[in-house]
C-alpha cells in the first residue's frame, strides 16, 4: 500500500527513503502539522477519525491519478488518526520524479485531493473547552 | 431487512454510537438517511453528505440489500 493510515507517529526518514530511485532527480515532500489556532480560536489538540476501508481505497485512487497525470517515479502518503498534540505531524506526502516540475505539481495535487475527498475528519479542541468537527473550508459542520 | 449503519464525526456524536443495526423495510440509501435523520435529529441534510455501501461510494438511489453496510459521509476535513 502506498497510501496508509496510522495511529502512531510517522517516521519521515523511513518514508523519504522509499522515494529514492536512480531515475529520480527531484523529491518534494509536504508535511501537514497541528497548529495552535484556526479561524481566530486557540487550538489545544486534535482528534482525527477515519472510515479506514474507504479512506485507503480513495487514497490509493488519488496516488494512481497522480501517476497518470504527472511524470513521477515514486509516491507515498500517510495520514495519522487518533489524538494529536500541537506540532504533531498529521499528514505526509512524498513524490519523486525525474524533474522538479512534476514532483511539485503531483505533491500539490495529492494533498489537495486528500483534503477534498478522503473520508477523514478533524475534531478541534479549543482552549475554551469547546470542540467541533470541521468542514473542508474550516468552518464548523454544525 | 437489516442494515449495518456507520456514523462518523458530527453524525457519530449526535447518534451517540459509531454503528447500529437497523431493521427497516426495503429502501434506498436516501430513504434510509431520511428515516435516521428524523430518529437522531441530524442537522446535516442529504445534500451535504455522500453515501458509501459496503466500503465503496454509492448512489443515493441504490436499493439496499439485506446485510448491507451503509456509511453516511459528512464533509471531510483531513490534512
Amino acid at each position: 500500500m502506498r497510501f496508509e493510515i496510522r495511529d502512531r507517529a510517522i517516521d519521515t526518514a523511513e518514508l523519504a527513503g522509499e522515494l529514492a530511485s536512480v531515475q529520480a532527480g527531484a523529491s518534494v515532500v509536504f508535511e501537514g502539522w497541528v497548529r495552535d489556532h484556526n479561524e481566530g480560536r486557540r487550538v489545544q489538540r486534535l482528534d482525527y477519525q477515519a472510515y479506514a476501508p474507504l479512506a485507503l481505497r480513495e487514497g490509493e485512487r488519488i496516488l494512481d491519478e497522480a501517476r497518470e497525470k504527472f511524470a513521477i517515479v515514486q509516491t507515498r502518503c500517510v495520514h495519522r488518526v487518533g489524538a494529536l498534540a500541537l506540532g504533531d505531524l498529521a499528514v505526509w506526502v512524498g513524490v519523486s520524479a525525474a524533474h522538479r516540475d512534476a514532483a511539485f505539481e503531483a505533491c500539490r495535487y495529492i494533498i489537495d485531493e486528500v483534503k477534498r475527498r478522503v473520508p477523514i475528519w478533524k475534531n478541534e479542541h479549543y482552549a475554551d473547552g469547546e470542540s467541533g468537527w470541521l468542514h473542508p473550508n474550516n468552518t464548523p459542520v454544525e | 431487512m437489516s442494515y449495518r449503519v456507520l456514523y462518523f464525526a458530527s453524525l457519530r456524536d449526535r447518534a451517540g454510537c459509531a454503528l447500529e443495526e437497523i431493521a427497516a423495510t426495503p429502501c434506498n440509501a436516501s430513504a434510509l438517511y431520511a428515516q435516521l435523520r428524523q430518529r437522531h435529529g441530524f442537522a446535516l441534510t442529504q445534500s451535504a453528505l455522500r453515501v458509501a455501501v459496503n466500503g465503496e461510494f454509492a448512489s443515493w438511489q441504490r436499493a439496499l440489500r439485506d446485510g448491507d453496510e451503509v456509511a453516511f459521509i459528512p464533509p471531510v476535513s483531513g490534512g
